[in-house]
């Protein structure tokens, strides 16, 4: 790895620089002489493809065509929703909307899920959820709750059902997955899911069933992924064991590997859990209900107490869902039912939580205290966010403003305008450079058309207020998140704070972070940006924390045995060694940030994620599908790229490949 | 005895050849020039198992030794065809495995065949009950049948008591215990153990190689077991093949590779072995010279086990054969040569 290393260092210096400089001549004298090719700095109207267009045309065509079969397919899924919501949200009702059965008592809700908490993680965890949800009953989020849980109960199966099979089959037929599965499931993950809502509203209708159809296709990529892996990850010896023992291929799949792999399927259920939760909460926008609701039709009044209060609501359940099934997934048997036992013996906690429901809903036929949250024992906190925003109105309003209007006026304007005002040519062409750079023609090839893309659909204004919005937040993350990861790195008490507050937020559905935005700075682009900051600074932490700590402990001795001061060893030896990864962490930042983007557009941004927003409040599927595609490749550009440098900053430092 | 015996397993000219059109090239009759490794190298291709013979007879335990990248593990794997060889036949019983189908593979090692794995193999989720039990619950042996089955051979390996635990909260040691007990519940006739050892520390692995010995006094399993330990090889073998660079070197009993080892690659194994725990009195025995009575041991016992009587008897014995004929004599210093490593006819 050494000779590696040096044989890299030694090589003939290259004239990249000469090329760079040529290019940063040509873009200025385009900048300050655009009246010598118009064309290639502003692109002209005359050559824009029509792409929107023709989305439009083909998925009003679709429409006119297929609908008839979507809605009856969205009527066969509305029936084990109506049960679900039937159960646990709304009762049964019979035609004249009158409750004929009750749903389920709240009180035997909130034991139950104290009792899936103390089966899944013991004491703590049982405790947890049963504060979590008594705190939703109590600030009378309920109904709004479980409507949300309703959809999050139906969803998370058929994700899970989903991501599993496509992920065996991933598994065992290597060409879907090189052709199909891989490259449909990164655009998944890039693209703004919003963007394929559109489509999903015209061919579903509007209403909780598409938005659940919406939230498998966002959620269910992550499980294909888990699985895929997981099963990968099965030792060799295992699976050699199955053959041994005559497995036929179905008994080594279901008998051995998948038991075997368990462990990690169920970091994909926890990982399908939560990105459902996340998105049904986006998903009230085109009509599933619930918390997110609440939160949206707040903000839209700008009536920040009731805003925080369902936010709250919302991180509440997205806290016990994610311990319980993090719990699950490291669940440690160590207890063989005996022989003879009957069902009910084998799984007493099932047996509990079951008696627990219904008995209390029994109970609440004749008592309404345990049909309803009783109004004595509910408070609301509204008032309460209300003052505080009030009184840090009164105190700090001047203040607030100063901060605002200095950072509108000295950070965030001059450089969203030096990128809107240079020319498109400039941009490509420095993409399609640094992909050569990085990586060679490949790189090159595959960077060049996808930057490409926003500016033959007429996108390319939007695209750089993007670029804009994403960079200046990816840089603030990174100015914030690494400091604080390389702080944590150094002790253990700060890493175990650190990976609790990280692994909070990262559990908190996107919708959440632009609240405290709002409250301090009302709408724009200030918002935005902290909201994004907030929802993306955890990856700049995390990987800074990691990539410090990897360092070998043999060089930093060999440091200390040289006589390094610690700010020397810092600087000199942990810094370096450990940039690929901290590069990998702006990576995974700059890809948050991207995917926060559609969901700040409610804020006021001007940027492709209010072009995706506004192609869903207009049904224009061409509008919505092309800005959430730009937004896709703009991901798909950035990620490529910064791996590359990672890969070559890992190469020249002599470490070894990362997977 | 081991001439007598019926042939259980056979290899007839096995290659594993890894490498695009690896079958096209070994099927096209090439010359012996074309397989040196440094010709197929250059087609791009690189052989694992090197045209490999070998019989092993019922009742055996055959050891595969040799260091890693030998090609030992890959020559397990195609004599249970967990991997195909790319040319060659296996014949269990005469009939070729590679022929059999998949059903009739299945069913061959359902019934046939038990494996011990390096790393144990065994599954997390399930209780040592239910791991021993389950060769038999894939075969959907009912559940009564095949847990009892499976207490008999937990039992054996003596790990009693034990039923309900789950892998990880045994030691390594005991996990191979229940490898070992999940391979011996189909009553297999052919055995195979991957380095079944290696992943234990020095200590427990002499232990496990007593209780082996002792299993298969009971059992008499034929046995096919793959190690890198030359020692673990010569103190548990019948017949040992020493492999290197994917290619058997040498095959013979323990005494016959440290008396007449084949190359120096084998004589350096030998070099650092306790000849008295291998070499027997028959094959340090003097001529009988007229002696025709007295106290004499046998000639297949170890020079280790006879040494006491031998030296504390302080004079030369007579060496008796199977049918209690004299047929050499056995000096005090003879067995003082072997025991200090001297090489007494050197």
């Amino acid at each position: 790895m050494t000779t590696l290393a040096l044989r890299l260092g030694s090589a003939p210096r290259s004239y990249y620089w000469l090329l760079w400089l040529l290019l940063v001549v040509a873009t200025y004298v385009l900048w300050s002489q655009p009246e010598l090719a118009k064309g290639l700095v502003k692109y002209p109207r005359g050559m824009i493809v029509p792409l929107m267009a023709w989305i439009s045309a083909v998925s009003k065509w679709c429409v006119d065509n297929l609908s008839v079969f979507t809605r009856a397919i969205a009527a066969i899924i509305d029936v084990p929703f109506q049960l679900a919501i039937s159960l646990i949200a709304k009762g049964f009702m019979n035609v004249s909307q009158e409750v004929v059965f009750p749903r389920f008592s709240w009180i035997g809700i909130i034991g139950a899920m104290a009792i899936a908490g103390y089966a899944l993680g013991g004491w703590r965890t049982g405790i947890l959820s049963f504060f979590c949800f008594l705190y939703i009953a109590v600030v009378g989020k309920w109904d709004s709750a479980m409507l949300t849980l309703a959809s999050v109960v139906l969803c998370v199966p058929i994700g899970v059902v989903c991501g599993l099979l496509f992920g065996i089959l991933a598994f065992r037929l290597k060409w879907l997955d090189d052709w199909v599965l891989r490259p449909s499931l990164d655009i998944a993950q890039t693209m703004p899911a919003f963007a394929y809502l559109v489509p999903i509203l015209l061919l579903f209708g509007f209403g909780p069933v598409p938005a659940m159809i919406a939230t498998v296709i966002f959620a269910t990529p992550p499980m294909v992924r888990a699985t895929k892996l997981a099963l990968e990850q099965v030792p060799e010896e295992i699976t050699s064991m199955a053959d041994m023992f005559g497995c036929t291929r179905r008994q080594r799949l279901w008998r051995v590997m998948i038991p075997t792999a368990k462990p990690l399927l169920l970091i994909g259920i926890n990982q399908v859990i939560m990105m459902t939760l996340n998105f049904v909460i986006i998903a009230s926008m085109i009509g599933a209900g619930g918390l997110g609701f609440d939160v949206l039709t707040a903000l839209r009044r700008l009536a920040i107490g009731p805003a925080m209060e369902a936010g709250l609501a919302i991180v509440v359940v997205a806290i016990a869902l994610d311990r319980m099934s993090v719990a699950a997934a490291h669940e440690d048997r160590r207890w063989r039912p005996p022989a003879e036992a009957n069902w009910a013996q084998r799984h007493p906690y099932v047996v509990m939580a079951a008696a627990c429901l219904a008995v209390t809903t029994l109970l609440g036929v004749g008592i309404d205290a345990f049909a309803d949250v009783p109004n004595w024992l509910e408070f609301s906190t509204k008032t309460f966010f209300d003052e505080i925003i009030k009184w840090i109105n009164i105190n700090f309003h001047d203040a607030i403003e100063a901060v605002k209007v200095w950072l509108l006026v000295n950070v965030l304007n001059p450089f969203r305008n030096l990128l809107v005002d240079l020319p498109w040519v400039t941009v490509v062409a420095a993409t399609g450079l640094l992909g050569f750079q990085l990586s060679g023609w490949r790189l090159a090839l595959l960077v060049t058309p996808l930057i490409l893309f926003p500016v033959i659909v007429g996108l390319w204004d939007k695209t750089m207020f993007t670029v804009y919005l994403c960079a200046i937040s990816t840089f603030v993350s990174a100015l914030i998140g690494i400091p604080i990861g390389a702080w944590a790195s150094t002790r253990d008490w700060g890493n175990r704070v650190v990976t609790v507050i990280i692994d909070t937020l990262q559990t908190m559905p996107s919708l959440v972070f632009i609240i405290p935005g709002v409250m301090l700075f009302g709408i724009g682009d200030v918002s935005a940006m902290i909201a994004i900051v907030l929802f993306a600074v955890a990856a700049a932490i995390r990987y800074t924390n990691h990539g410090l700590r990897q360092v070998p402990s043999h060089l930093i001795e060999a440091a200390v045995a040289v006589g390094c001061t610690p700010r020397q060893i810092f600087w000199r030896v942990k810094l370096p060694l450990a940039s690929p990864e901290i590069m990998l962490g702006i990576n995974q930042t700059l890809l948050m940030a991207l995917a926060m983007l559609v969901i700040t557009a409610l804020v006021g941004t001007r940027d492709l994620g209010q072009e995706v927003y506004i192609g869903l409040a207009k049904a224009d599927a061409g509008r919505g599908m092309v800005a959430g595609l730009c937004v896709a490749f703009l991901g798909i550009v950035a990620d490529r790229l910064i791996v590359a440098a990672a890969k070559r900053a890992r190469r020249r430092l002599g470490l070894p490949d990362e997977q | 005895m081991k001439n007598v015996a019926k042939v259980k397993l056979a290899c007839r000219g096995v290659w594993k050849v890894f490498g695009r059109g690896a079958e096209a090239y070994l099927a096209g009759k090439p010359s012996p020039e074309m397989l040196t490794p440094d010709a197929m190298a250059r087609a791009g291709l690189m052989a694992g198992v090197r045209d490999v013979s070998i019989e092993i007879g019922e009742g055996e335990i055959f050891i595969v030794m040799g260091l890693s990248g030998s090609g030992k593990s890959t020559l397990l794997r195609c004599m249970s065809r967990l991997i195909e060889p790319t040319a060659g036949e296996v014949l269990l019983e005469g009939k070729d495995l590679l022929k059999a189908s998949e059903a009739e593979l299945i069913d061959i090692r359902r019934h046939k065949m038990g494996m011990v794995f390096q790393h144990f193999a065994l599954l997390p989720h399930l209780s040592v009950l239910d791991n021993v039990a389950f060769p038999l619950a894939i075969q959907k042996v009912a559940k009564a049948e095949r847990e009892q089955r499976a207490r008999e051979v937990i039992e054996l390996v003596g790990l009693g008591g034990r039923e309900n635990a789950f892998p990880r909260q045994l030691s390594g040691g005991q996990q191979q215990r229940v490898g070992i007990a999940r391979s011996l519940a189909v009553k297999p006739e052919l055995w195979f153990l991957d380095e079944p050892f290696s992943a234990l520390d020095p200590l427990i692995r002499g232990e496990m190689q007593d209780e082996l010995i002792r299993l298969q006094r009971v059992l008499k399993k034929t046995m096919i077991f793959v190690t890198h330990d030359f020692d673990e090889a010569i103190k548990l073998a019948d017949r040992i093949a020493i492999m290197k660079d994917g290619r058997i070197i040498q095959i013979g009993t323990p005494e016959e590779l440290v008396m007449r080892p084949a190359t120096d690659y084998v004589a350096a194994f030998t070099r650092n072995v306790q000849r008295a725990k291998v070499l027997t009195a028959r094959s340090i025995m003097g001529p009988v010279n007229g002696m025709i009575a007295g106290d004499g041991v046998r000639a297949g016992d170890k020079i280790a086990d006879v040494a006491p009587i031998v030296i504390n008897a302080g004079k030369t014995m007579a060496v008796i054969d199977e049918s209690g004929m004299i047929i050499g004599t056995l000096a005090p210093q003879a067995v003082i040569d072997t025991l200090i490593g001297r090489d007494g006819r050197a």
